[in-house]
């Protein structure tokens, strides 16, 4: 199990949002290398190898892959979302992005060296829309 | 119903309502006559005279698509359903003993749960007032027993109150509500509300608090037997020398009870959608799916993974892969009810206009996870006295909900070990399902320490984030989203219209599937007979 800081990020569980959800609040470790927030979150839908997966659908591969050469595009996704995808502004930090698209660049097959800065997603990255059912 | 009496029913009433004013003037005279406005069902949409020869193709067999078979069906319509999977019924879904089941990445777990135990990863439990779907459960056939949905002697574990440790649901919400009801009795009293409150309105104010909070004589909220009859006594009443009962001595502090999982676990019961009175299909939620497939026998193909919908003014043209033979074949029709989650839909070839393909594009999907844990005995009932309902926790499994059937059993039971959302869902699907397992069964022992892991037998997972055919759980709208793309989403795009949870405003309910069908379905026909 990774190691990660003792900071915890809180998620309110809102009445008014119809969706079933368990309740309560939930506090979660928080993950801060790149290579901690794949694991925490990315990992769930691409893959620990981030090859991705298929079925009905497509999860696209993030290893070897040759969209991910510009840093704009991937701190689009990750902070915007896309399809089935959501956005993730809001809910990592800019840091955290910045972390994990660096990570994902130089890893996987990946080599593009330069990393990417939370001010690279400042720049790119919207607040996160209200929540709503 | 007698139709022969003189005077109407309430049932011709209403019918005659809605002919002369539509479903509007109905809606509007129900709420009149008593009605609760929990839901927009009317009814089943009766549809009726279906152009000789007319075809609809349903993609996918959920509970949207099988329903939209089953109306048009009977509205005359020839209906061919196309499903991804070897089974019907979508999300609503139960796993058993001896199921197999593989996500997306390969992991494949055998389900080891003992005969007649589940695991409802999807959907699995059913509000009293979504009527479309127990409307439907009755006239299939289906089953249902209370789910029990609000227990005062759950858990409330929060990693930052009560020492860690785990208290129950009723002790923690009766010192919240006492503490809270003390406070503003003693700005009542100190005349901190004299501006904004009427001194008739203070009286019965303060009346409220003391009743409400169990408060003593002098508003406060003290080790008594009025506050032990709400939390809990040291030593409930019983009979005879030692009948007399011990009130409960050490109340939990106002720090403690303002910790956010405290009142978010009371608040929780609150919305709508989780009041009580609340159902669950005898035998696993799949029941209502198999019961759905029963009514449209026959026309459903499965296997059939969809690639490409098209249209032009003579008809709708699907292209599938048969995924068993690798045969592809064409599929058309006048028409097309389309159910395929939006995640999926969005990577096929549409024939759409651009609006409908930014609407589908535009949503994406939540992923919780699920996790069973059967269990070799009733430890939740046995050594702690909770009969169903839920226990929260601040750790990523969310909850532990027991089972809601066979209470007093003897043999192995299910429970749910995790019901993930959100940051804590993203870090338990990423785990290979034997790391769920073990997650699962360490932070459910801190809510039962002694039996958590003595008692464990099996477990099974799912993470909704990878299962192979939704790519997600629900469609998560928001605000934004909603003004921009819900009307386009549900619009009909020529020949094709979508239905599904995605396609309602009760989303992630399998309520919302069948209003959106019954709406789409509806206006399909209408364009069809128009046509």
């Amino acid at each position: 199990m990774k190691k990660f800081v003792v900071l915890t990020a809180l998620l309110l569980a809102s009445p008014a949002v119809a969706q079933d959800s368990a309740g309560g609040v939930v506090r979660v470790p928080k993950p801060v290398t790149g290579e901690q927030v794949y694991g925490a979150v990315c990992q769930a839908c691409h893959m620990a190898d981030a090859k991705g997966a298929t079925g009905a659908g497509t999860i696209p591969p993030l290893a070897s892959n040759p969209k991910l050469a510009g840093a704009a595009y991937p701190i689009m996704v990750v902070a915007g979302g896309k399809g089935a995808m959501p956005g993730f502004s809001g809910t990592l930090s800019n840091a955290q992005m910045a972390e994990v698209v660096t990570y994902v660049r130089t890893h996987f097959g990946n080599a593009y060296a330069k990393p990417v800065t939370e001010a690279d997603v400042a720049k790119i990255a919207k607040p996160p829309p209200a929540a709503s059912h | 119903m007698d139709s022969r009496s003189g005077a109407p029913t309430r049932r011709q009433l209403l019918s005659a309502i809605a002919k002369v004013g539509g479903t509007a003037a109905l809606y509007q005279a129900m709420t009149t006559l008593g009605h609760a406005a929990e839901t927009q069902f009317h009814g089943p949409p009766n549809l009726q005279g279906a152009r000789s020869g007319a075809k609809v193709i349903v993609l996918g067999a959920g509970l949207a698509g099988m329903l939209a078979a089953f109306e048009l069906r009977k509205a005359g319509y020839e209906v061919q359903v196309l499903e991804f999977q070897n089974r019907a019924g979508g999300r609503n879904w139960s796993l058993r003993g001896g199921d197999t089941y593989t996500e997306l990445g390969g992991a494949t777990q055998k389900v080891g749960f003992a005969q007649g135990n589940y695991l409802n990863p999807g959907p699995w439990r059913i509000p009293h007032h979504h009527r479309t779907l127990l409307h439907y459960c009755k006239q299939f056939g289906v089953a249902l027993e209370p789910f029990i949905q609000f227990n005062h002697s759950g858990w409330v574990h929060s990693s930052q109150a009560f020492g860690g440790k785990p208290v129950r649901f009723n002790a923690a919400a009766a010192d919240f509500e006492g503490n809270i009801a003390e406070l503003l009795a003693k700005s009542v009293n100190a005349k901190a509300l004299d501006d904004t409150v009427t001194q008739e309105d203070r009286d019965r104010l303060l009346e409220a608090l003391k009743g409400w909070g169990m408060l003593d004589k002098d508003y406060k909220y003290s080790a008594s037997l009025r506050a032990s009859s709400h939390r809990g006594f040291e030593r409930p009443g019983g009979g005879g020398v030692d009948g007399a009962p011990i009130p409960s001595k050490d109340l939990y502090s106002l720090h403690d009870v303002l910790d956010p999982q405290v009142w978010t676990s009371m608040a929780f019961f609150m919305g709508s959608e989780m009041q009580t009175t609340m159902f669950q299909p005898v035998g696993g939620m799949d029941m209502i799916g198999k019961a759905f497939a029963k009514q449209v026998d026959g026309l459903i193909t499965y296997n059939a993974k969809v690639s490409k919908i098209a249209q032009d003014d003579k008809g709708v043209v699907v292209s599938w892969t048969d995924t068993v033979t690798g045969k592809a074949a064409d599929a058309k029709a006048d028409y097309c009810v389309c159910t395929i989650p939006l995640g999926i839909l969005g990577q096929m070839d549409l024939a759409v206009t651009d609006e409908m393909m930014a609407a589908i594009k535009a949503v994406p999907y939540s992923g919780q996870v699920k996790i069973g844990l059967e269990m070799k005995r009733r430890f939740w009932e046995e050594d702690d006295f909770i009969y169903g309902g839920h226990s929260f926790t601040d750790q990523e499994i969310g909850l532990i909900s027991y089972p809601n059937n066979n209470m007093f059993g003897n043999g192995p039971a299910v429970l749910l070990g995790a019901f993930a959302r959100d940051l804590g869902a993203f870090r338990l699907a990423g785990m290979t399902p034997e790391q769920r397992i073990e997650v699962a069964l360490q932070q459910g022992s801190v809510l039962h320490p002694g039996s958590y892991r003595k008692e464990f037998a099996s477990g099974a997972s799912v993470a909704w984030s990878r299962v192979p055919w939704t790519l997600g759980c629900c469609a998560r709208w928001n605000e934004e989203t909603r003004k921009e793309h819900y009307q386009t989403l549900v619009a009909m795009d020529r020949r094709i219209v979508l239905a599904g949870e995605h396609a309602s405003y009760v989303g992630c309910w399998m309520e919302g599937a069948l209003l959106s069908s019954i709406d789409a379905i509806t206006r399909l026909h209408k364009r069809a007979l128009e046509a």
